[in-house]
């Protein structure tokens, strides 16, 4: 153990700090291709199915385990088709525009208390800077594939992830006035105390706008007018295949990720245990504050898979309608009364 | 006048730890605690309007569109409310508040007071031509009042910041009164000219200021004054910056080489929104040459003095030459603007009290009559004919002898004969000028000003001794209006004889 | 020549060449995206100045919000480029000779004699705990107050002339109200008629 230690001290910072990144980005790239499964198995049985159970590892079944990884190697040997007239190199610039934040976001983010790759001062901040960069991927691929669905859902979604930013930066406002900083960790701190003292319940209007809004931000049912996929077919990357095809794939289900991770961490106290405050609060101090933060996380992310069962998608001017004239006043009344309880 | 006895203490410099900050790094802050709300107190006029303004707003929103004229009702409450307490916080002493980025002295207060006057009778103009031409929505109104909180900034602001940010606020307000009537095309073209020049102009203002701030680090006037006074800093850098706050100034008043969009503008926008934007607005431009130059830059008077004359010397010139070719009135009335701008110039180029006090006079007097004008040609707009050009006054006496009778006070007035107020707006800026013995500029004014008398004196005409050809109907006029009108008209008559009142004001608003 | 300064000039390079493709690229979606990185630039050159929250600011502003906005219009534009170009070339020779007037002012006014580095004394590097924010919010709402003030009324001036020169109510246009959607009950919609079965025989 000593022997690790010092070795790892004696590594020069670079090779630290790329070691870290790894660290989060191989198990976060493998949970989102787990997530993808995951999707097909509980949508499948909320619609009394089966999901995905060929595929295994190894010649056992398993329940289709080996399902991602066999998507994967197909997506990885499609050919990548450049339509005609298309812009190539933004064409091919798109996914990694949307793939880029969806990761970036992580490197403030703390998995349990201390544990995070770059502890900085105005790190919500940062946070809603690079999910609103998002959108790029989006836009560029709808413009540069040079289709008409293409560019319909681009519109779509510009719009519509515009409308839902603010009422998402007005309910992380609300977060920071009532914790008082902007640093991730100091929020989770500020929410110490027991199950009540987490913001979900004294936020609970910006709770629920919060994670509404995320939903809508990701594109994800019942707000995917921008891949609409029975209106303009898939939207902006209807003519996307192969491996680009996989990365906005995969920025999709990141970002879902990060989502419900937020939501975790801004209102339901990320790595605090439900149990402080409790009297049985001794029989958990054993578990580790990421194994809480995990389960919060979880938690959302079934949430979005369940939504997508759920519910019919909205229509248009409805998405317009809900975010602009709903969500905002909402949002703005509740900080002016946070501030005004903070400050008497 | 009722004005405040005690005066503010200026605690800019006080050291505070604020209690609100978390403990984690305290901050120790230079700054701004006042004594609330009696350190606020003379800026009670511009709280009011703005309360009153948003409440307007939202009272509209829930008003039937036959049921407008209450908004109306609202905004002249609003700007009567305004004047009163500006009355009510006047006094003969200068408040500095806001870590002094807020002035209020003499000067505001007569600004202020006069800016309030004419929007108030251009409101009441308005209100019959808009619901005559099918305008009548209330953001007429709430931007009206917005340009006007704007102006009242502008008049108040005594840091690059505040005057900056009034200016936008008035600027913006007018950007978007001007093309008003969408269906109008004229009127759209209008708009994103004075919108694109006006921006730019606003880009030069800005970038002098930057350039200013630059070499004297510092925003309020005071500090700039002190700055500069000191003669540590570069002249030839602050000259360049100057440079660009005249053009900016320039732009603003519509002062040759600056003044291509005032024609157009005045031409494409409503009637409604013209009288408006030709009249309050010039009282602001006042200000802002005053603020920036008078109370920011006095020490580079010797500079931007000469840069004035040429823009005067050549505003009146061309102003004055160009309308008599025009047959558009609203033309011709724009190009006299132009040469009234020069006026104006004239008097802020002496650089000294009694200069400032003429400027001042002629502002007041020229809005004064400018709103008097378009009010009658808003008068006579009905519905599909608007009353652009000059033959449509032909015969205007025998159609109704008292609204001939008062446009003959007001355009007497523009033209400066006596014994209309006109005259004395402009013999006291001469004098101004003749204290200062610049002659040749003096003759230069009078003898554009004589140029100037024909096309005034052309529209008499046209109204008295020319047969109507359009319509011999009598005008129909509103009693709102009429009494707009009359008093409009008399009291540019009645200033003029008793022209003491007025100047005594002006000169004891730049006594020091 | 150390890191930051480094860093400095590849953001500074960056900066300009993408300022400089903003306004000589013909597809103007491609000028807007170079606007993006000129955007992304100027926020890294804040973040060296220790501005960082006006660094993510900008970001969170001007890239995330206003360029998207700006690149939704832009995709929309069909923009006839040869007509734009007649005018250019005619106006060409008057435009340059002012750009170097004012260029060569500029450069003989704003020259290293006046702004030079021995004329500005280097600022005090703020200790690791000071917050940018915090020290930005002090002035905003303390020193700086009454302009605050001015820029939010602006702003409303903004959404209303925005709405007032854009909002039409056309006679013509059928409109949903989801408050009656909602209100709506079986009955205002329903009507179960009861009647006797009918003798078919």
């Amino acid at each position: 153990m000593e022997y690790l230690q010092t070795f790892w001290a004696d590594l020069p910072v670079v090779v630290q700090i790329l070691l870290k990144i790894a660290a989060i980005m191989v198990p976060l790239l493998i949970t989102v291709a787990y997530y993808t499964y995951a999707e097909r198995k509980v949508i499948g049985h909320m619609q009394a199915r089966m999901g995905p159970n060929r595929v295994g590892l190894f010649g056992f079944r398993l329940l289709g385990l080996g399902q991602p990884i066999a998507d994967a190697v197909k997506l990885m040997f499609k050919e990548i088709i450049i339509p005609s007239g298309a812009n190539k190199l933004l064409f091919l610039l798109a996914p990694l525009l949307s793939i880029g934040p969806a990761l970036a976001a992580w490197a403030v983010f703390p998995f349990d208390a201390g544990l995070v790759l770059a502890d900085i001062n105005a790190g919500l901040l940062y946070i809603l800077a690079l999910t609103s960069l998002g959108v790029y991927g989006i836009i560029i691929a709808g413009w540069a594939s040079n289709s008409k669905y293409a560019l319909l859902g681009a519109m779509r979604s510009a719009a519509q992830i515009v409308a839902y930013e603010i009422a998402m930066g007005f309910a992380l406002v609300g977060v920071l006035v009532a914790a008082g900083s902007l640093n991730l960790g100091e929020i989770v701190a500020a929410q110490q105390g027991n199950l009540l003292n987490w913001y979900w319940l004294p936020l609970l209007p910006l709770f629920v706008i919060y994670f509404i809004s995320g939903v809508a931000e990701t594109n994800r049912a019942p707000f995917d007018v921008a891949e609409g996929e029975s209106e303009i077919v898939a939207g902006f990357h209807v003519e996307y295949s192969g491996m680009t095809f996989a990365v906005f794939f995969l920025a999709e289900y990141a970002n879902m990720i990060l989502i419900s991770a937020l939501t975790a961490l801004m209102f339901l106290g990320g790595w605090l245990s439900p149990f402080q405050g409790t009297p049985l609060a001794g029989w958990f101090d054993w578990v580790p504050g990421i194994f809480w933060f995990l389960m919060k996380t979880g938690f959302f992310m079934f949430c979005f898979l369940w939504f997508r069962a759920t519910f019919p998608r909205y229509r248009y001017d409805q998405i317009m309608r809900l975010g602009w004239k709903v969500f905002i006043p909402i949002t703005i009344v509740w900080i002016v009364l946070i501030a005004w309880l903070k400050v008497a | 006048m009722a004005y405040l006895g005690e005066s503010y203490p200026d605690n800019t410099d006080t050291e505070i730890a604020l209690p609100c900050l978390p403990t984690r790094n305290p901050i120790r802050a230079v700054c701004f605690m006042p004594d609330y709300p009696a350190a606020v107190y003379p800026a009670l006029p511009e709280m009011f309007l703005l309360s009153c303004t948003c409440l307007i707003l939202i009272a509209d929103l829930f008003l039937h569109r036959t049921k407008k004229s209450l908004t109306y009702l609202l905004s002249l409450a609003a700007l009567a409310g305004t004047f009163f307490l500006t009355l009510h916080v006047s006094s003969p002493d200068t408040q500095l508040l806001f870590t002094e980025s807020y002035i209020r002295d003499p000067a505001s207060d007569l600004i202020k007071l006069g800016l309030l006057a004419i929007t108030f009778l251009a409101l009441i103009y308005a209100q019959d031509d808009l619901s005559e031409q099918g305008l009548l929505r209330g953001e007429y109104f709430t931007l009206v009042l917005f340009a006007t909180l704007g102006m009242l900034v502008i008049a108040s602001a005594h840091s690059f910041l505040t005057l900056y940010l009034g200016l936008e606020l008035l600027a913006l307000s007018l950007y978007s009164l001007v093309p008003f009537n969408r269906d109008s095309t004229t009127g759209s073209e209008a708009g994103i000219k004075y919108f694109v020049l006006g921006a730019l102009a606003s880009g030069m203002l800005l970038y002098g200021i930057s350039m200013l701030y630059g070499a004297t680090g510092a925003l309020t006037f005071t500090e700039v004054a002190a700055a500069i006074q000191t003669g540590q800093v570069d002249q030839t850098f602050l000259v360049f910056g100057l440079v660009f706050i005249v053009i900016g100034i320039a732009f603003k008043f519509g002062a040759v080489p600056f003044h291509m969009w005032v024609p157009d503008v005045y031409q494409g926008a409503p009637t409604s929104v013209v009288l408006f934007l030709s009249s309050a607005p010039k009282i602001a431009a006042f200000a802002l040459a005053l603020r920036l130059l008078a109370d920011g830059l006095p020490g580079l008077a010797e500079h931007w003095q000469n840069m004035l004359a040429i823009l005067a010397v050549l505003s009146m010139a061309l102003g004055n030459v160009i309308a008599i070719a025009q047959t558009n009135i609203k033309r011709m009335f724009a190009y006299s603007t132009i040469a009234h701008v020069g006026f104006i110039l004239l008097g802020l180029l002496a650089a000294n009290e009694k200069g400032y006090a003429a400027a001042l006079f002629y502002s007041l007097v020229y809005a004064l009559t400018a709103v008097g004008g378009f009010g009658v040609l808003a008068i006579l707009s009905r519905q599909g004919l608007n009353a652009e050009q000059i033959d449509d006054l032909r015969g205007l006496h025998q159609r109704s002898p008292w609204i001939a009778l008062m446009m003959l006070l007001l355009l007497f007035s523009m033209a400066g004969v006596p014994p209309t107020v006109g005259f004395f707006a402009k013999l006291f800026v001469l004098e101004a000028i003749i204290s200062l013995d610049q002659i040749g500029l003096a003759v230069i004014a009078v003898f554009f000003s004589i140029i100037g008398a024909y096309y005034y004196l052309r529209v008499i005409k046209v109204m008295y001794f020319d047969q109507p050809d359009v319509s011999t109907l009598p005008v129909r006029i509103t009693s709102g209006s009429m009494a707009a009108l009359s008093a409009n008209g008399l009291s540019v008559l009645a200033l003029g004889v008793f022209p003491a009142t007025l100047l005594a004001l002006c000169q004891a608003a730049f006594s020091p | 020549m150390s890191f930051q300064l480094l860093l400095f000039y590849l953001f500074a390079a960056v900066l300009i060449g993408a300022a400089l493709m903003v306004i000589t690229r013909r597809n103007p979606v491609h000028s807007a995206l170079f606007l993006v990185l000129a955007f992304f630039s100027c926020s890294g050159l804040w973040m060296l100045a220790e501005a960082e929250f006006l660094a993510i600011a900008l970001v969170l502003v001007y890239v995330g919000a206003v360029m998207v906005l700006f690149l939704f219009v832009v995709m929309m534009l069909d923009i006839n480029l040869a007509e734009l170009r007649a005018g250019f070339v005619r106006n060409a020779p008057v435009a340059v000779l002012v750009a170097l007037l004012i260029g060569a002012q500029l450069v003989l006014i704003l020259g290293p004699e006046r702004f030079g580095l021995a004329q500005f004394a280097a600022p005090v590097p703020k200790p690791a705990d000071y917050s940018n924010t915090e020290a930005l919010g002090l002035a905003l709402f303390t020193e700086h107050l009454y302009a605050f003030e001015i820029a939010a009324v602006i702003l409303l001036v903004g959404i209303i002339a925005a709405i007032s020169l854009t909002l039409r109510r056309r006679p013509t246009t059928r409109y949903q109200n989801p408050g009656q959607q909602v209100r709506v009950q079986a009955k205002d919609r329903l009507r179960v008629v009861k009647m006797d079965a009918e003798d078919v025989a």
